[in-house]
Protein backbone atom coordinates (compact mmCIF):
# COMPACT_ATOMS: atom_id res chain seq x y z
CA UNK A 1 0.00 0.00 0.00
CA UNK A 2 2.65 2.39 0.83
CA UNK A 3 4.62 1.39 -1.81
CA UNK A 4 1.45 2.19 -4.44
CA UNK A 5 1.43 6.05 -2.36
CA UNK A 6 5.08 6.57 -2.80
CA UNK A 7 5.13 5.61 -6.51
CA UNK A 8 2.39 7.86 -6.97
CA UNK A 9 3.95 10.69 -5.06
CA UNK A 10 7.18 10.57 -6.80
CA UNK A 11 4.85 10.64 -10.45
CA UNK A 12 3.43 13.54 -9.14
CA UNK A 13 6.54 15.23 -8.34
CA UNK A 14 8.15 14.47 -11.60
CA UNK A 15 5.21 15.46 -13.77
CA UNK A 16 5.23 19.15 -13.42
CA UNK A 17 1.94 19.62 -15.43
CA UNK A 18 0.40 17.53 -12.88
CA UNK A 19 1.57 19.77 -9.98
CA UNK A 20 1.19 22.79 -11.94
CA UNK A 21 -2.47 22.20 -12.23
CA UNK A 22 -2.98 20.77 -8.43
CA UNK A 23 -2.06 24.00 -7.25
CA UNK A 24 -3.95 25.92 -10.03
CA UNK A 25 -7.21 23.83 -9.37
CA UNK A 26 -8.49 25.88 -6.59
CA UNK A 27 -8.64 29.49 -9.18
CA UNK A 28 -9.65 27.09 -11.82
CA UNK A 29 -12.72 25.59 -10.34
CA UNK A 30 -14.00 28.57 -8.62
CA UNK A 31 -13.55 30.40 -12.86
CA UNK A 32 -15.26 27.06 -14.26
CA UNK A 33 -18.01 27.63 -11.58
CA UNK A 34 -18.64 31.03 -11.12
CA UNK A 35 -17.40 32.25 -14.66
CA UNK A 36 -17.98 29.39 -17.62
CA UNK A 37 -20.60 27.79 -16.07
CA UNK A 38 -22.95 31.15 -15.93
CA UNK A 39 -21.94 32.07 -19.44
CA UNK A 40 -22.84 28.85 -21.01
CA UNK A 41 -25.93 28.72 -19.16
CA UNK A 42 -27.34 32.29 -20.85
CA UNK A 43 -26.30 30.93 -23.82
CA UNK A 44 -29.11 28.58 -23.19
CA UNK A 45 -31.31 30.60 -21.57
CA UNK A 46 -31.04 33.29 -24.62
CA UNK A 47 -32.56 30.07 -26.58
CA UNK A 48 -35.55 29.70 -24.51
CA UNK A 49 -38.56 32.21 -24.24
CA UNK A 50 -40.15 33.98 -21.52
CA UNK A 51 -43.66 32.74 -20.29
CA UNK A 52 -45.86 34.42 -17.40
CA UNK A 53 -44.84 35.33 -14.38
CA UNK A 54 -41.09 33.66 -14.08
CA UNK A 55 -41.80 30.57 -16.13
CA UNK A 56 -39.71 29.68 -18.91
CA UNK A 57 -40.38 27.77 -22.35
CA UNK A 58 -37.60 25.65 -22.39
CA UNK A 59 -38.26 24.38 -26.11
CA UNK A 60 -35.05 25.97 -27.78
CA UNK A 61 -35.54 28.42 -30.51
CA UNK A 62 -34.41 31.67 -32.07
CA UNK A 63 -37.50 33.54 -31.12
CA UNK A 64 -35.91 35.94 -28.86
CA UNK A 65 -32.99 36.57 -31.53
CA UNK A 66 -35.67 37.35 -34.22
CA UNK A 67 -37.17 39.86 -31.68
CA UNK A 68 -33.99 41.62 -31.59
CA UNK A 69 -33.27 41.63 -35.08
CA UNK A 70 -36.61 42.57 -36.42
CA UNK A 71 -36.24 46.03 -33.88
CA UNK A 72 -34.04 48.18 -35.26
CA UNK A 73 -33.67 49.84 -31.85
CA UNK A 74 -31.77 47.22 -30.64
CA UNK A 75 -29.29 47.36 -33.37
CA UNK A 76 -29.07 50.93 -33.52
CA UNK A 77 -28.41 51.22 -29.54
CA UNK A 78 -25.68 48.35 -30.35
CA UNK A 79 -23.92 50.07 -32.76
CA UNK A 80 -23.95 53.48 -30.74
CA UNK A 81 -22.83 51.88 -27.54
CA UNK A 82 -19.77 50.09 -30.03
CA UNK A 83 -19.71 53.55 -31.70
CA UNK A 84 -19.12 55.50 -27.78
CA UNK A 85 -17.07 53.08 -26.66
CA UNK A 86 -14.61 52.73 -29.41
CA UNK A 87 -14.40 56.85 -29.01
CA UNK A 88 -13.79 56.20 -25.26
CA UNK A 89 -10.93 53.97 -25.97
CA UNK A 90 -9.40 56.27 -28.50
CA UNK A 91 -9.66 59.30 -26.49
CA UNK A 92 -8.40 57.73 -23.97
CA UNK A 93 -5.76 56.06 -24.88
CA UNK A 94 -5.01 59.46 -27.06
CA UNK A 95 -4.63 61.42 -23.88
CA UNK A 96 -2.95 59.11 -21.74
CA UNK A 97 0.00 58.11 -23.86
CA UNK A 98 2.10 61.55 -23.68
CA UNK A 99 1.07 61.35 -19.83
CA UNK A 100 2.72 57.67 -19.73
CA UNK A 101 5.68 58.71 -22.35
CA UNK A 102 6.35 61.76 -19.88
CA UNK A 103 6.66 59.79 -16.91
CA UNK A 104 8.60 56.81 -18.34
CA UNK A 105 11.12 58.89 -20.79
CA UNK A 106 11.37 62.20 -18.95
CA UNK A 107 10.87 61.40 -15.01
CA UNK A 108 14.67 60.00 -13.70
CA UNK A 109 13.53 59.56 -10.12
CA UNK A 110 10.74 59.21 -8.10
CA UNK A 111 8.60 57.51 -11.02
CA UNK A 112 6.32 55.88 -8.63
CA UNK A 113 5.40 58.88 -6.67
CA UNK A 114 4.42 60.29 -10.34
CA UNK A 115 2.16 56.88 -10.91
CA UNK A 116 0.71 56.99 -7.63
CA UNK A 117 -0.30 60.89 -8.03
CA UNK A 118 -1.91 59.50 -11.30
CA UNK A 119 -4.04 56.46 -9.73
CA UNK A 120 -5.13 58.39 -6.84
CA UNK A 121 -8.37 60.01 -7.78
CA UNK A 122 -9.40 56.06 -8.94
CA UNK A 123 -9.55 55.11 -5.43
CA UNK A 124 -12.48 57.64 -4.89
CA UNK A 125 -15.62 56.25 -5.85
CA UNK A 126 -16.63 55.55 -8.91
CA UNK A 127 -20.07 56.76 -8.50
CA UNK A 128 -19.54 59.63 -6.84
CA UNK A 129 -16.52 60.31 -9.27
CA UNK A 130 -19.41 59.90 -12.31
CA UNK A 131 -21.35 61.75 -10.45
CA UNK A 132 -18.93 64.86 -9.95
CA UNK A 133 -19.03 65.43 -13.76
CA UNK A 134 -22.69 66.36 -13.27
CA UNK A 135 -21.18 69.51 -10.94
CA UNK A 136 -18.53 70.38 -13.85
CA UNK A 137 -20.70 70.22 -16.76
CA UNK A 138 -24.39 70.67 -15.48
CA UNK A 139 -26.90 73.52 -15.88
CA UNK A 140 -25.03 75.40 -13.09
CA UNK A 141 -21.70 73.50 -13.27
CA UNK A 142 -18.18 74.52 -12.89
CA UNK A 143 -18.06 75.31 -16.97
CA UNK A 144 -20.92 77.42 -17.07
CA UNK A 145 -20.82 79.26 -13.84
CA UNK A 146 -16.96 79.68 -14.99
CA UNK A 147 -17.94 81.43 -18.58
CA UNK A 148 -20.38 83.31 -16.99
CA UNK A 149 -18.03 85.09 -14.77
CA UNK A 150 -15.79 85.59 -17.47
CA UNK A 151 -18.63 86.95 -19.49
CA UNK A 152 -18.20 84.72 -22.38
CA UNK A 153 -21.76 83.83 -22.17
CA UNK A 154 -24.73 85.17 -20.16
CA UNK A 155 -27.05 81.88 -20.28
CA UNK A 156 -25.92 78.52 -18.95
CA UNK A 157 -25.59 76.45 -22.16
CA UNK A 158 -27.77 73.09 -21.90
CA UNK A 159 -25.75 71.19 -24.50
CA UNK A 160 -23.01 70.00 -22.22
CA UNK A 161 -24.58 67.66 -20.38
CA UNK A 162 -27.02 64.48 -20.79
CA UNK A 163 -25.61 63.49 -24.27
CA UNK A 164 -23.16 61.44 -26.10
CA UNK A 165 -19.98 63.73 -25.16
CA UNK A 166 -20.70 63.94 -22.14
CA UNK A 167 -20.40 60.02 -21.72
CA UNK A 168 -17.24 60.08 -23.76
CA UNK A 169 -15.56 62.84 -21.07
CA UNK A 170 -17.17 60.80 -18.04
CA UNK A 171 -15.63 57.65 -19.22
CA UNK A 172 -12.25 58.70 -20.60
CA UNK A 173 -12.10 60.31 -17.17
CA UNK A 174 -12.88 56.57 -15.27
CA UNK A 175 -10.88 54.65 -17.19
CA UNK A 176 -7.59 56.98 -17.58
CA UNK A 177 -5.76 54.15 -15.18
CA UNK A 178 -6.22 51.69 -17.13
CA UNK A 179 -4.59 53.47 -20.13
CA UNK A 180 -1.83 55.11 -18.64
CA UNK A 181 -0.65 51.75 -16.72
CA UNK A 182 0.02 49.37 -19.44
CA UNK A 183 1.34 51.92 -21.76
CA UNK A 184 3.83 53.11 -19.16
CA UNK A 185 4.52 49.29 -18.68
CA UNK A 186 5.29 48.81 -22.67
CA UNK A 187 7.49 52.42 -23.10
CA UNK A 188 9.63 51.29 -19.56
CA UNK A 189 10.29 48.14 -21.36
CA UNK A 190 11.83 49.82 -24.50
CA UNK A 191 15.59 49.08 -24.56
CA UNK A 192 17.44 52.74 -24.26
CA UNK A 193 20.11 52.25 -26.32
CA UNK A 194 17.73 51.59 -28.83
CA UNK A 195 16.42 54.96 -29.25
CA UNK A 196 19.70 56.45 -29.13
CA UNK A 197 21.28 54.14 -31.55
CA UNK A 198 18.27 55.49 -33.72
CA UNK A 199 19.51 59.11 -33.40
CA UNK A 200 23.02 58.38 -33.68
CA UNK A 201 22.58 57.42 -36.64
CA UNK A 202 21.00 61.10 -37.59
CA UNK A 203 17.18 59.94 -37.30
CA UNK A 204 15.17 63.30 -36.11
CA UNK A 205 13.06 63.03 -32.92
CA UNK A 206 10.27 62.63 -34.08
CA UNK A 207 10.81 60.30 -36.70
CA UNK A 208 12.98 57.99 -33.73
CA UNK A 209 8.95 58.25 -32.17
CA UNK A 210 7.55 57.33 -34.61
CA UNK A 211 9.84 54.62 -36.21
CA UNK A 212 11.06 53.04 -32.74
CA UNK A 213 9.62 54.47 -29.95
CA UNK A 214 5.83 54.00 -30.85
CA UNK A 215 5.80 50.71 -32.91
CA UNK A 216 8.03 49.05 -29.53
CA UNK A 217 5.44 50.40 -27.47
CA UNK A 218 2.23 48.52 -29.84
CA UNK A 219 1.99 46.30 -27.39
CA UNK A 220 0.69 48.59 -24.78
CA UNK A 221 -1.25 50.57 -26.87
CA UNK A 222 -3.59 47.54 -27.80
CA UNK A 223 -3.44 46.05 -24.08
CA UNK A 224 -4.88 49.84 -23.37
CA UNK A 225 -7.38 50.18 -25.98
CA UNK A 226 -8.70 46.51 -25.24
CA UNK A 227 -8.87 47.19 -21.62
CA UNK A 228 -10.96 50.39 -21.98
CA UNK A 229 -13.12 49.66 -25.19
CA UNK A 230 -14.17 46.13 -23.87
CA UNK A 231 -15.67 46.88 -19.79
CA UNK A 232 -17.14 50.32 -21.31
CA UNK A 233 -19.52 48.66 -24.04
CA UNK A 234 -21.76 47.28 -21.02
CA UNK A 235 -21.72 50.26 -19.09
CA UNK A 236 -24.53 51.26 -16.85
CA UNK A 237 -23.92 53.71 -14.57
CA UNK A 238 -22.37 56.58 -17.47
CA UNK A 239 -25.05 56.71 -19.33
CA UNK A 240 -27.52 56.41 -16.98
CA UNK A 241 -26.09 59.36 -14.59
CA UNK A 242 -25.29 61.99 -17.64
CA UNK A 243 -26.21 60.54 -20.92
CA UNK A 244 -29.60 61.48 -20.96
CA UNK A 245 -31.73 59.98 -23.51
CA UNK A 246 -29.36 59.87 -26.29
CA UNK A 247 -26.83 58.05 -24.44
CA UNK A 248 -28.72 55.36 -23.24
CA UNK A 249 -26.02 52.00 -24.55
CA UNK A 250 -26.80 48.57 -24.67
CA UNK A 251 -26.38 47.93 -21.21
CA UNK A 252 -28.87 49.76 -19.98
CA UNK A 253 -31.39 47.79 -22.11
CA UNK A 254 -29.83 44.23 -20.73
CA UNK A 255 -30.56 45.33 -17.25
CA UNK A 256 -34.28 46.64 -18.71
CA UNK A 257 -35.47 42.78 -19.78
CA UNK A 258 -33.19 41.45 -16.00
CA UNK A 259 -35.27 44.39 -14.60
CA UNK A 260 -38.72 46.03 -15.21
CA UNK A 261 -39.37 44.62 -18.35
CA UNK A 262 -38.97 40.93 -16.95
CA UNK A 263 -38.07 38.91 -19.67
CA UNK A 264 -34.45 37.31 -19.12
CA UNK A 265 -34.55 35.05 -22.10
CA UNK A 266 -34.50 38.73 -24.73
CA UNK A 267 -32.18 39.57 -21.95
CA UNK A 268 -29.75 36.90 -21.90
CA UNK A 269 -29.78 36.81 -25.86
CA UNK A 270 -29.05 40.97 -25.90
CA UNK A 271 -25.76 40.05 -23.70
CA UNK A 272 -24.53 37.30 -26.13
CA UNK A 273 -25.46 39.13 -29.12
CA UNK A 274 -23.16 42.22 -27.52
CA UNK A 275 -20.44 39.68 -27.10
CA UNK A 276 -20.52 38.60 -30.59
CA UNK A 277 -20.63 42.15 -31.84
CA UNK A 278 -17.53 43.19 -28.92
CA UNK A 279 -15.52 39.90 -30.16
CA UNK A 280 -15.82 40.88 -33.81
CA UNK A 281 -14.81 44.57 -33.04
CA UNK A 282 -11.90 42.76 -31.11
CA UNK A 283 -10.54 40.89 -34.24
CA UNK A 284 -11.23 43.31 -36.74
CA UNK A 285 -8.99 45.74 -34.02
CA UNK A 286 -6.33 43.00 -33.65
CA UNK A 287 -6.27 42.32 -37.53
CA UNK A 288 -5.69 45.65 -38.67
CA UNK A 289 -2.85 46.66 -36.15
CA UNK A 290 -1.67 43.31 -37.36
CA UNK A 291 -1.65 44.04 -40.98
CA UNK A 292 -0.06 47.87 -39.73
CA UNK A 293 2.63 45.84 -38.41
CA UNK A 294 3.78 43.30 -41.75
CA UNK A 295 3.12 46.62 -43.61
CA UNK A 296 6.19 48.35 -41.77
CA UNK A 297 8.40 45.57 -40.83
CA UNK B 1 19.79 72.40 -12.51
CA UNK B 2 19.68 75.66 -14.96
CA UNK B 3 16.52 77.13 -16.31
CA UNK B 4 17.89 75.79 -19.88
CA UNK B 5 17.42 72.01 -18.79
CA UNK B 6 14.46 72.17 -16.72
CA UNK B 7 12.37 73.37 -19.77
CA UNK B 8 14.10 70.94 -21.70
CA UNK B 9 12.89 68.11 -18.98
CA UNK B 10 9.63 68.83 -18.90
CA UNK B 11 8.53 71.31 -22.03
CA UNK B 12 5.10 70.95 -23.61
CA UNK B 13 4.91 67.35 -22.28
CA UNK B 14 5.52 68.46 -18.58
CA UNK B 15 2.93 71.25 -19.33
CA UNK B 16 0.63 68.71 -20.96
CA UNK B 17 0.88 66.01 -18.08
CA UNK B 18 0.14 69.01 -15.56
CA UNK B 19 -2.82 69.57 -17.68
CA UNK B 20 -4.07 66.31 -17.49
CA UNK B 21 -3.75 65.90 -13.65
CA UNK B 22 -6.04 68.66 -13.17
CA UNK B 23 -8.56 67.13 -15.55
CA UNK B 24 -8.26 63.69 -13.36
CA UNK B 25 -8.21 65.40 -10.14
CA UNK B 26 -11.05 67.96 -11.18
CA UNK B 27 -13.99 65.91 -10.20
CA UNK B 28 -12.45 64.20 -7.32
CA UNK B 29 -11.46 67.93 -5.62
CA UNK B 30 -15.15 68.72 -6.61
CA UNK B 31 -16.51 66.36 -3.31
CA UNK B 32 -14.71 67.65 -0.89
CA UNK B 33 -15.27 71.23 -0.97
CA UNK B 34 -19.10 70.35 -1.28
CA UNK B 35 -18.95 68.16 1.64
CA UNK B 36 -18.57 71.47 3.72
CA UNK B 37 -20.98 73.55 1.63
CA UNK B 38 -23.60 75.10 3.18
CA UNK B 39 -26.46 74.24 0.97
CA UNK B 40 -28.82 71.41 0.57
CA UNK B 41 -27.72 71.54 -3.11
CA UNK B 42 -24.88 70.01 -4.27
CA UNK B 43 -24.38 72.95 -7.30
CA UNK B 44 -22.63 75.97 -8.16
CA UNK B 45 -22.85 78.91 -6.24
CA UNK B 46 -20.91 77.72 -3.61
CA UNK B 47 -22.98 78.86 -0.35
CA UNK B 48 -20.49 78.71 2.70
CA UNK B 49 -18.77 76.58 4.94
CA UNK B 50 -20.58 74.15 7.41
CA UNK B 51 -19.35 70.90 9.59
CA UNK B 52 -23.24 69.73 9.29
CA UNK B 53 -22.83 67.08 6.43
CA UNK B 54 -19.91 65.50 8.29
CA UNK B 55 -21.80 65.48 11.39
CA UNK B 56 -24.91 63.89 9.23
CA UNK B 57 -22.75 61.53 8.12
CA UNK B 58 -21.25 59.79 11.35
CA UNK B 59 -24.95 59.70 12.48
CA UNK B 60 -26.81 58.15 9.83
CA UNK B 61 -26.86 54.24 10.48
CA UNK B 62 -27.92 52.98 7.01
CA UNK B 63 -24.45 54.79 5.93
CA UNK B 64 -22.20 52.95 8.35
CA UNK B 65 -24.10 49.91 8.13
CA UNK B 66 -23.66 50.04 4.12
CA UNK B 67 -20.06 51.14 5.00
CA UNK B 68 -19.43 47.87 7.39
CA UNK B 69 -21.50 45.58 4.95
CA UNK B 70 -18.59 46.90 2.11
CA UNK B 71 -15.55 46.19 3.89
CA UNK B 72 -16.90 42.63 5.22
CA UNK B 73 -17.45 41.63 1.89
CA UNK B 74 -14.23 43.37 0.48
CA UNK B 75 -11.75 42.12 3.14
CA UNK B 76 -12.40 37.79 3.05
CA UNK B 77 -12.65 39.11 -0.83
CA UNK B 78 -8.70 40.41 -1.48
CA UNK B 79 -8.22 37.60 1.09
CA UNK B 80 -9.55 34.34 -0.93
CA UNK B 81 -8.42 36.03 -4.34
CA UNK B 82 -5.50 36.77 -3.19
CA UNK B 83 -4.54 33.06 -1.58
CA UNK B 84 -5.76 31.86 -5.49
CA UNK B 85 -4.28 34.05 -6.91
CA UNK B 86 -0.88 33.20 -5.16
CA UNK B 87 -0.97 29.29 -6.24
CA UNK B 88 -1.93 29.98 -9.54
CA UNK B 89 0.75 32.60 -10.27
CA UNK B 90 3.16 29.76 -8.41
CA UNK B 91 2.50 27.69 -10.55
CA UNK B 92 2.23 29.14 -13.45
CA UNK B 93 5.51 30.65 -12.97
CA UNK B 94 7.11 27.97 -11.59
CA UNK B 95 5.77 24.69 -13.66
CA UNK B 96 6.50 23.97 -16.96
CA UNK B 97 2.81 22.91 -18.15
CA UNK B 98 0.79 21.61 -20.96
CA UNK B 99 -1.35 24.28 -22.14
CA UNK B 100 -0.16 27.26 -20.11
CA UNK B 101 -1.41 30.00 -22.52
CA UNK B 102 -4.54 28.70 -22.81
CA UNK B 103 -5.05 28.62 -19.14
CA UNK B 104 -3.39 32.14 -18.60
CA UNK B 105 -5.83 33.79 -21.14
CA UNK B 106 -8.42 31.71 -19.13
CA UNK B 107 -7.95 33.43 -16.08
CA UNK B 108 -7.32 36.89 -17.85
CA UNK B 109 -10.69 35.97 -19.33
CA UNK B 110 -13.16 38.24 -16.09
CA UNK B 111 -11.35 41.55 -17.60
CA UNK B 112 -12.42 40.82 -21.16
CA UNK B 113 -16.13 40.44 -20.57
CA UNK B 114 -18.17 43.28 -19.26
CA UNK B 115 -19.12 43.19 -16.14
CA UNK B 116 -22.35 43.47 -16.35
CA UNK B 117 -22.67 39.98 -18.57
CA UNK B 118 -21.10 38.32 -16.12
CA UNK B 119 -23.73 39.91 -13.67
CA UNK B 120 -26.32 39.06 -15.00
CA UNK B 121 -24.89 35.73 -16.08
CA UNK B 122 -24.17 34.87 -12.59
CA UNK B 123 -27.49 35.85 -11.55
CA UNK B 124 -29.20 33.65 -13.86
CA UNK B 125 -27.93 30.59 -12.37
CA UNK B 126 -27.83 31.44 -8.81
CA UNK B 127 -31.69 32.13 -9.78
CA UNK B 128 -31.54 28.50 -10.98
CA UNK B 129 -29.88 26.75 -8.10
CA UNK B 130 -32.26 28.39 -6.01
CA UNK B 131 -29.30 30.12 -3.80
CA UNK B 132 -30.41 33.51 -2.06
CA UNK B 133 -29.01 36.56 -3.22
CA UNK B 134 -27.11 38.34 -0.38
CA UNK B 135 -23.50 39.69 0.12
CA UNK B 136 -22.33 36.00 -0.42
CA UNK B 137 -23.34 36.06 -3.89
CA UNK B 138 -21.75 39.54 -3.89
CA UNK B 139 -18.90 38.17 -2.74
CA UNK B 140 -18.65 34.98 -5.30
CA UNK B 141 -18.93 37.62 -7.87
CA UNK B 142 -16.00 39.84 -6.61
CA UNK B 143 -13.81 37.27 -6.32
CA UNK B 144 -14.26 36.23 -10.37
CA UNK B 145 -13.58 39.64 -10.87
CA UNK B 146 -10.33 40.42 -8.48
CA UNK B 147 -8.82 37.00 -9.60
CA UNK B 148 -7.30 38.59 -12.62
CA UNK B 149 -5.72 41.59 -11.25
CA UNK B 150 -4.60 38.99 -8.12
CA UNK B 151 -2.71 36.72 -10.34
CA UNK B 152 -1.42 39.61 -13.20
CA UNK B 153 0.54 41.52 -9.90
CA UNK B 154 1.90 38.09 -7.97
CA UNK B 155 2.95 36.75 -11.92
CA UNK B 156 4.82 39.94 -12.16
CA UNK B 157 6.37 39.76 -8.84
CA UNK B 158 7.19 35.88 -8.74
CA UNK B 159 8.70 36.07 -12.49
CA UNK B 160 12.45 35.94 -12.55
CA UNK B 161 11.99 34.21 -9.04
CA UNK B 162 15.37 32.11 -8.82
CA UNK B 163 13.81 28.41 -8.38
CA UNK B 164 17.16 27.12 -7.39
CA UNK B 165 16.41 28.84 -4.12
CA UNK B 166 13.40 26.65 -3.47
CA UNK B 167 15.56 23.62 -4.41
CA UNK B 168 18.36 24.90 -1.97
CA UNK B 169 16.06 25.01 0.86
CA UNK B 170 14.52 21.87 -0.25
CA UNK B 171 18.22 20.11 -0.14
CA UNK B 172 18.86 21.24 2.92
CA UNK B 173 16.36 19.07 4.12
CA UNK B 174 13.23 21.62 4.70
CA UNK B 175 9.55 19.96 3.81
CA UNK B 176 7.92 21.50 1.05
CA UNK B 177 5.34 23.29 3.31
CA UNK B 178 8.19 25.01 5.37
CA UNK B 179 9.69 25.96 2.33
CA UNK B 180 6.79 27.83 1.04
CA UNK B 181 6.08 29.52 4.33
CA UNK B 182 10.10 30.22 4.92
CA UNK B 183 11.27 31.23 1.01
CA UNK B 184 8.32 31.82 -1.21
CA UNK B 185 6.05 33.78 0.79
CA UNK B 186 9.03 36.23 2.10
CA UNK B 187 10.09 36.50 -2.01
CA UNK B 188 6.45 37.22 -2.86
CA UNK B 189 5.35 39.87 0.07
CA UNK B 190 5.30 42.84 -1.39
CA UNK B 191 3.63 41.58 -4.84
CA UNK B 192 1.20 39.87 -1.98
CA UNK B 193 0.41 43.22 -0.41
CA UNK B 194 -0.02 44.98 -3.92
CA UNK B 195 -2.63 42.54 -4.21
CA UNK B 196 -4.62 42.55 -1.05
CA UNK B 197 -5.11 46.06 -1.72
CA UNK B 198 -5.95 46.11 -5.14
CA UNK B 199 -8.61 43.61 -4.70
CA UNK B 200 -9.87 45.01 -1.87
CA UNK B 201 -9.87 48.41 -3.39
CA UNK B 202 -11.69 46.81 -6.28
CA UNK B 203 -14.33 44.87 -4.16
CA UNK B 204 -15.14 48.13 -2.04
CA UNK B 205 -15.95 50.11 -5.19
CA UNK B 206 -17.94 47.76 -6.92
CA UNK B 207 -21.12 48.29 -8.08
CA UNK B 208 -22.82 46.97 -10.90
CA UNK B 209 -22.10 43.05 -9.70
CA UNK B 210 -23.61 44.09 -6.48
CA UNK B 211 -26.62 45.73 -7.98
CA UNK B 212 -27.49 42.66 -9.32
CA UNK B 213 -26.40 39.98 -6.92
CA UNK B 214 -27.11 41.36 -3.36
CA UNK B 215 -30.08 40.81 -1.23
CA UNK B 216 -31.57 43.07 1.28
CA UNK B 217 -28.09 44.12 2.54
CA UNK B 218 -26.70 47.21 0.66
CA UNK B 219 -23.00 47.81 0.01
CA UNK B 220 -21.60 51.15 0.33
CA UNK B 221 -21.75 51.84 -3.95
CA UNK B 222 -25.47 50.43 -3.52
CA UNK B 223 -26.25 53.14 -0.81
CA UNK B 224 -24.92 55.86 -2.71
CA UNK B 225 -26.49 54.77 -6.23
CA UNK B 226 -29.94 55.12 -3.97
CA UNK B 227 -29.15 58.18 -2.37
CA UNK B 228 -27.80 60.01 -5.65
CA UNK B 229 -31.89 60.23 -6.55
CA UNK B 230 -32.37 62.17 -2.60
CA UNK B 231 -30.80 66.08 -3.26
CA UNK B 232 -31.44 66.08 0.38
CA UNK B 233 -29.04 62.81 1.33
CA UNK B 234 -26.48 63.74 -0.92
CA UNK B 235 -24.09 65.75 0.87
CA UNK B 236 -23.48 63.56 3.63
CA UNK B 237 -22.61 60.91 1.10
CA UNK B 238 -20.08 63.91 -0.04
CA UNK B 239 -18.56 63.87 3.13
CA UNK B 240 -17.94 59.87 3.39
CA UNK B 241 -16.63 59.51 -0.13
CA UNK B 242 -14.45 62.89 1.01
CA UNK B 243 -13.43 61.14 4.36
CA UNK B 244 -13.10 57.21 2.03
CA UNK B 245 -10.21 59.18 -0.30
CA UNK B 246 -8.19 60.68 2.49
CA UNK B 247 -8.38 56.76 4.24
CA UNK B 248 -7.15 55.86 0.94
CA UNK B 249 -4.48 58.58 0.60
CA UNK B 250 -3.49 57.38 3.86
CA UNK B 251 -3.24 54.26 3.12
CA UNK B 252 -1.34 53.97 -0.34
CA UNK B 253 1.18 56.58 1.41
CA UNK B 254 1.85 54.20 4.12
CA UNK B 255 1.91 50.57 1.86
CA UNK B 256 4.21 53.18 -0.48
CA UNK B 257 6.51 53.43 3.02
CA UNK B 258 6.57 50.16 3.35
CA UNK B 259 7.55 49.29 0.34
CA UNK B 260 10.20 51.48 0.02
CA UNK B 261 11.47 50.05 3.32
CA UNK B 262 11.54 46.78 2.51
CA UNK B 263 12.52 47.00 -0.82
CA UNK B 264 15.33 49.30 -0.81
CA UNK B 265 18.42 46.58 0.47
CA UNK B 266 17.96 44.86 -2.99
CA UNK B 267 19.26 48.00 -4.50
CA UNK B 268 16.95 46.57 -7.82
CA UNK B 269 13.90 48.93 -7.31
CA UNK B 270 16.54 51.54 -6.73
CA UNK B 271 17.65 51.34 -9.96
CA UNK B 272 14.21 50.93 -11.61
CA UNK B 273 13.17 53.90 -10.09
CA UNK B 274 15.97 56.18 -11.69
Amino acid sequence: MTGIRAHFRRALMRSETLAGYTLLSPALILLIAAMATPLVVLVVLSLWTQQAGMTFDRSPSLFNYDAIFAKSIYAHVLLRSLAISAAVALTTVLLAYPVAYFIAFRIRRQKIVWLILITLPFWTSYLLRVFSWKLILGYNGVINSGLIWLGVIDRPLEFILYNVTAVVITLAHAWAAFAILPIYVSLEKIDRSLVEAAQDLGEAPIMTFLRVTLPLSMPGVVAATLLVFIPTVGDYVTPKLVGGANGIMIGNLIQLSFGRANDWPLGAALAVVSMLAITLVVCLFLGGVGQLKRRLG
Amino acid sequence: MTRGTLKGRFGVLGGYTIAYLIFIYLPVVLLPIFSFNDSIYVAFPFKGLTLRWWQQMVSQHSMLNALVNSIQVAVPVAMLSTTLGILAAKSLTRYHMFGKPVVTGFFMLPLVIPFLILAIALLVVLNFAGVPLSLWTVGLAHIVICLPFAVFVLISRLEGFDRHIEEASLDLGETPWMTFWRVTLPIAFPGLMASLLLTFTISFDEFLLAFFLVGSEPTLPLYIWSQLRFPAKLPAVLALGSAILAVSCLLVATAERLRRQGAMPAGAERAADG
